[in-house]
């Protein structure tokens, strides 16, 4: 594989960019693979990686129905964070943040990861109580959390309304300095490219249609572009896990929703932060570009379209404007939906299944972006071993119906509860 | 914007709406003896389709009904919208 470095950028500028090898090639589908993962997103990708590169695991294809980057690694806000409370939660984030800050280097690719600071704010002595306890909580985990006063978060955000005749006023904020953003893009690039050159076969514009399963193992997969055999098979598919769990004949503690971002026009440098309202479910940051890049709230209906419907959107801006009065005066660029698969505690499962050499990923909610690679490490190891690793053993399938689940904010599918 | 016909009230924005899931999932028995499998699937376990779905919906900024609607899950169109207490078939 061509090294990415400065040379090689000087070296094929005075070639006129001739030079460039392809990232990952297009093969025809083998007949049968040691692997087979389905989905090739963030997660899908990562998890052939770290099945090459720490298990030795190469004949492996990624079978993806769309193309590399155009799911919902290509649709999240790109903020990566592991401010949680829960042990479970806590410990499994944070191996991700080990695995963010070297990721550039691990991918020879430039990710852009930028620790700027997660600043969620509080809006009441209940909430900065709240927001205490949980910082102990991740401070006893390893994870960086600061509790900031009012005049702290001024003095950092100093955009938000400070004035006094707002519904919410600021009382503080709980702040993960370590947290931030990377370009989502190139994590999915980045891996596909590593991925490939260790062998693993990136097949795009295949559909699975079935799987061959007898005497309670899988057997192989029924795909568009023929079958292919094999004895393991990883689930990667987010929001479209329900659809193949009905070819399983599986039911999951899982709902499929819609989920909008949107971006403003660009403007210069005015937020350094990420910052999340704490009154609602509105969070902003500003791109390296200068957009505005705002979430919030799920559309709140079971849906398999990746388009948004206006009134969700209103309501996630109109609490924008509360916390920012000045996004009033910004046009909107760009904005767009995507599919969760949102599991009934708001926690996902990385666990094995009840049918032999089938593993399922899914239940990343509104979440999935930040846990990339810290799932595909689990969850290579979680294929390869054929048991669960530590940091995914709270993740499990059955932690429903055992009562084990892990309601870190007690936000599931229910968003008319919550 | 969905428009959904309220059965009691006609043509409304979805905005008087609330959401209320999978209309399909039946409670267990009151007084029966349930197994943690039956709670399991009542509570957690949804089949959460692609298609056609019949899900509840609360009209709570209009008559305060629940209703029951039949909407496909990819495109949105909603088919059909039935009393709570309503066969559908």
């Amino acid at each position: 594989m061509q090294k990415y470095s400065f040379l090689s950028l000087i070296k094929n500028a005075f070639s006129g960019h001739k030079g460039w090898e392809v990232a990952w090639k297009d093969p025809t589908p083998k007949k049968e693979y040691d692997v087979v993962i389905i989905g090739g997103g963030g997660h899908g990708l990562a998890t052939a990686y770290y099945l090459a590169k720490e298990h030795k695991i190469t004949n492996i294809a990624v079978i993806e129905k769309g193309w590399i980057g155009g799911g919902n690694v290509g649709r999240n806000t790109t903020i990566i964070r592991s401010n949680y409370m829960h042990d479970e939660n806590g410990l499994f984030y944070e191996k991700g943040m080990d695995l963010w800050r070297s990721m550039s280097q691990d991918l020879n690719f430039n990710i852009m990861f930028s620790p700027r600071g997660i600043i969620n704010l509080a809006h009441s002595d209940a909430q900065m109580n709240a927001y205490a306890r949980r910082g102990n909580s991740m401070r006893l985990n390893g994870i960086d959390a600061l509790l900031l006063d009012r005049e702290e978060v001024k003095k950092k955000v100093p955009v938000l309304d400070f004035s006094d005749n707002v519904r919410f006023p600021i009382f503080g904020a709980l702040m993960q300095p370590s947290a931030g953003t990377a370009r989502h893009d190139a994590v999915a690039w980045g891996y596909a490219r590593q991925a490939d050159s260790m062998g693993v076969d990136i097949i795009q514009h295949c559909e699975v249609t079935g799987f061959d399963i007898s005497n309670g193992k899988i057997q192989g997969i029924k795909t568009s572009r023929g079958d292919i055999k094999t004895k393991k098979v990883g689930l990667c598919v987010a929001g479209s896990t329900s659809i193949l769990a009905e070819m399983l004949n599986m039911t999951l503690p899982i709902e499929t929703h819609l989920l909008q971002a949107c971006v403003s026009e660009p403007i210069k440098p005015i937020l350094d932060h990420v910052v999340t309202f704490g009154a609602g479910h509105f969070y902003c940051s500003q791109s390296d570009k200068g957009e505005m890049v705002m979430g919030g709230d799920l559309d709140g209906y079971n849906s398999y379209a990746q388009r948004g419907n206006l009134p969700t959107l209103q309501h996630v801006l109109t609490e924008g404007i509360a916390m920012f009065p000045f996004l009033s005066k910004l046009n909107m660029l760009r904005t767009w939906g995507g599919i969760m698969d949102m599991s009934m505690d708001g926690s996902p499962i990385i666990d094995k299944t009840h049918i032999a050499g089938l593993y399922l990923n899914c239940g990343w909610c509104y979440g999935g972006f930040k846990a990339t690679p810290a799932s595909g490490f689990t969850f290579a190891h979680t294929i390869a071993q054929d048991r669960v690793h530590e940091l995914n053993s709270g993740f499990r399938l059955d932690r429903f119906s055992t009562g084990h689940l892990i309601d870190e904010k007690g936000l599931g599918t229910k968003t008319w509860i919550s | 914007m969905l428009y959904i016909k309220c059965p009691h009230c006609g043509l409304r924005s979805q905005n008087e709406f609330a959401y209320g899931g999978d209309a399909s999932v039946k409670r267990p028995e009151l007084n029966k003896e349930i197994s943690d499998q039956e709670w399991d699937e009542f509570v957690y376990l949804r089949k959460s389709p692609r298609g056609k779905h019949l899900e509840l919906w609360h009209h709570v900024s209009g008559c305060r009904q629940w209703i029951k609607v039949l909407r496909d899950t990819s495109t949105h169109e909603i088919f059909n919208t039935y009393k709570s207490e309503e066969k559908v078939g």
